[in-house]
């Protein structure tokens, strides 16, 4: 550990509280504290939302992967971007017009129960804490690298940090410490990048040729096969990736901090270019790693590959670059983390405090403190399972997120905006299905049950084949939604019409 | 999924009920609107866009594990020793930021058309 590193993780610590300092003083209302007041623009929102997806297992987790697995590592990429397709033509106009602060404020524009509010917010929250607890556990083995100091420390500091942040500054604080990231993330992502591709004198041909023979794997590391190897699987993750980030919440929640549908639009695009630029840059970063760091020194710094990055910078750029790519890293983390804790803390604050104990009743201050509280609680909570999560493999609880996403949330926001014959009953059995066949099938899946001891959680059979479940899960949401549907008489036709007509042209009154 | 299609049928919820919930002004005939012909040309032509492109962009996605899973004719070389699958899994980034431009460019228009719905049909009416 050396000073560089030291120096430059305070300054990123330092710099994201004045952040939060200044934020604070603006957020006075519970408007402010859940989205900013909606004042962000489309870039700025843009970059948010990029900053909020490019997560730890982004840009620690994808670059490991490509770096060991060639082309299949490049297939999280390819999903997670493709995603933003779905996100921009299905979703996220008619959510900014109908929501106010989270997705339970959309799928109730058309359904008044409780329940239906209930079952969203616990969805929300369960899908933040899987993602939570993915980001801090990578956070904590990072920290725990560079610095040398014990794993729950790490993950401590993390916690402590992202919980000031929201706590004091709310949405305009973690909006603005991710946009801040986000630049700082591509920034050095390009460096890297420009390094690497020097090696290879700036020729792809050349990286090709020369990454072909670096690896044991030699021709087989540039072709798809390498990981995943049951079709079916590969299938089911595609899936999981490429419709998890429309029902993700802390990436819907970001269209409510603009004001309509047009600035929604744009804020996608910025999205889109910043992310997809990043993901190809994935190549250049995982094409280094494997060439000038090697496999062994990969696996050896971290199994998962998780370290490749890092490991890169150094090996290109010595102490310094690695200290920033470190530091930035570390910014990533505590960035992603802040903006779940939010969108936790709003699901329980406005959701169930706010909407359903206090029948939406509540005043401003009493809504505000309610929200802090939960952010506390949220933090701490997410904290303590982290604590006993250390063994759990970053990249799994993450598609596990994205699967409960596709497999609760999506299902619900489609038929919602679409299906005129949906009702409050669809509405349930749709979360439902949805969460509960994703979470089972996961319980009983390779990566809980393996007859190899160590290799999961428990040792058995698994009683579900596949590791990521969504080609079943997602499909049971839908089902669900349909069957709760038809089998139930209740129909508001004329509520539909409302939602249609506000969703397709943002009135409001 | 059907959209614009007659919205009075079916068991409507009993008139006071409706009126009983909160945050909605009971001087919007939605309904009215929602049938309005403006209002479905729009749908029409929102859907006439969404849908098919929706479905290619599916389709090209997940054509690509399909193709490496079942098959190895991604895995010949295209360029030197780069295989189709590499300029399949690029063409998928250009596909996303082609289809959101045109996107954008396409709603742009659209929103002038809500904006008149907005101005006739609710307000106006």
């Amino acid at each position: 550990m050396s000073t560089t590193v030291i120096v430059l993780f305070l300054s990123i610590v330092l710099l994201t509280l004045f952040i939060t300092w200044w934020a604070a003083k603006r957020t006075t209302t519970a408007g402010e504290f859940y989205t900013a007041g909606g004042g962000l623009t489309g870039w700025q929102n843009g970059l948010a939302i990029a900053g909020d997806y490019l997560s730890a297992a982004s840009f620690l987790g994808i670059a490991g992967m490509i770096a060991l697995f060639g082309f299949d590592g490049f297939f999280y990429s390819i999903g997670f971007l493709i995603a933003y397709l779905v996100v921009m033509f299905l979703v996220a106009e008619p959510l900014r017009n109908l929501g106010k602060y989270t997705l339970a404020d959309m799928i109730n524009s058309r359904f008044d129960a409780k329940k239906v509010r209930a079952a969203a917010a616990f969805s929300t929250i369960t899908i933040v804490i899987f993602y939570m607890i993915a980001q801090l556990v990578g956070a904590g083995a990072l920290i725990q690298l560079l610095f040398g100091i014990p794993y729950w420390i790490a993950v401590l500091i993390v916690g402590v940090m992202m919980t000031i942040y929201v706590l004091f500054g709310g949405m305009t604080a973690t909006s603005w410490v991710q946009i801040v990231k986000a630049v700082l993330l591509m920034l050095g992502t390009v460096v890297i990048a420009v390094l690497v591709f020097a090696r290879f004198d700036f020729s792809i041909m050349t990286m090709f040729s020369e990454v072909k023979t670096a690896t044991a794997h030699g021709e087989a590391f540039l072709q798809p096969g390498l990981k995943y190897t049951v079709p079916l699987d590969t299938i089911s993750l595609m899936l999981a990736l490429v419709l998890g980030t429309a029902g993700l919440p802390h990436i819907l929640m970001r269209f409510f901090t603009v004001k309509d549908a047009k600035t929604a639009r744009s804020s996608v695009v910025t999205a889109t270019w910043i992310v997809g630029i990043f993901y190809i840059l994935t190549i250049f970063l995982g094409f280094g790693a494997a060439a000038f760091v090697g496999h062994e020194a990969i696996v050896a710094a971290n199994s998962a590959g998780n370290m490749a990055a890092p490991l890169l910078a150094e090996a290109l750029g010595g102490d310094l670059l690695m200290s920033f790519v470190s530091a930035v890293a570390f910014a990533t983390i505590l960035a992603v983390v802040a903006g779940l804790v939010l969108t936790g803390a709003s699901a329980f604050a406005h959701d169930i405090y706010g909407q359903i104990i206090k029948k939406g009743q509540a005043t401003q201050q009493q809504e505000m403190k309610a929200a802090r509280q939960a952010s506390l609680w949220v933090s701490v909570f997410s904290i303590l399972l982290a604590l006993g999560a250390q063994s759990l493999n970053v990249a799994f609880l993450v598609s596990l997120a994205f699967c409960v996403a596709a497999s609760a949330n999506l299902p619900v926001i489609l038929y919602t905006i679409y299906w005129k014959r949906f009702n409050t009953t669809g509405a349930l059995t749709a979360m439902l299905f949805g969460l509960v066949s994703a979470l089972v099938l996961v319980a009983v899946s390779p990566n809980v049950l393996s007859p190899e001891a160590g290799a999961a959680m428990f040792v058995g059979e698994p009683l579900f084949p596949l590791t990521n479940p969504a080609i079943v899960s997602v499909p049971l949401g839908f089902l669900g939604g349909w069957l709760g549907t038809v089998l139930s008489k209740e129909a508001d036709a004329r509520r539909f019409a409302e939602v249609s007509v506000r969703a397709n042209t943002g009135y409001r009154e | 999924m059907k959209v614009g299609s007659v919205y009075t049928e079916g068991q409507a919820v009993p008139k006071e009920e409706r009126q009983k919930a909160p945050d909605r002004k009971a001087d919007v005939d939605f309904v009215r609107v929602a049938e309005s012909s403006r209002f479905r040309t729009l749908l029409e032509k929102k859907k006439k866009f969404v849908l098919p492109l929706t479905i290619f962009f599916m389709v090209f996605y997940f054509a690509l594990p399909i193709l490496t899973s079942y098959t190895n004719v991604l895995e010949r070389p295209a360029i030197g020793d780069i295989s189709w699958a590499w300029i399949y899994a690029v063409a998928q980034f250009i596909m996303t930021w082609v289809l959101c431009t045109v996107y954008v460019r396409k709603f742009h228009k659209f929103d002038k058309d809500a904006d008149e719905i907005i101005e006739t049909e609710i307000k106006g009416g």
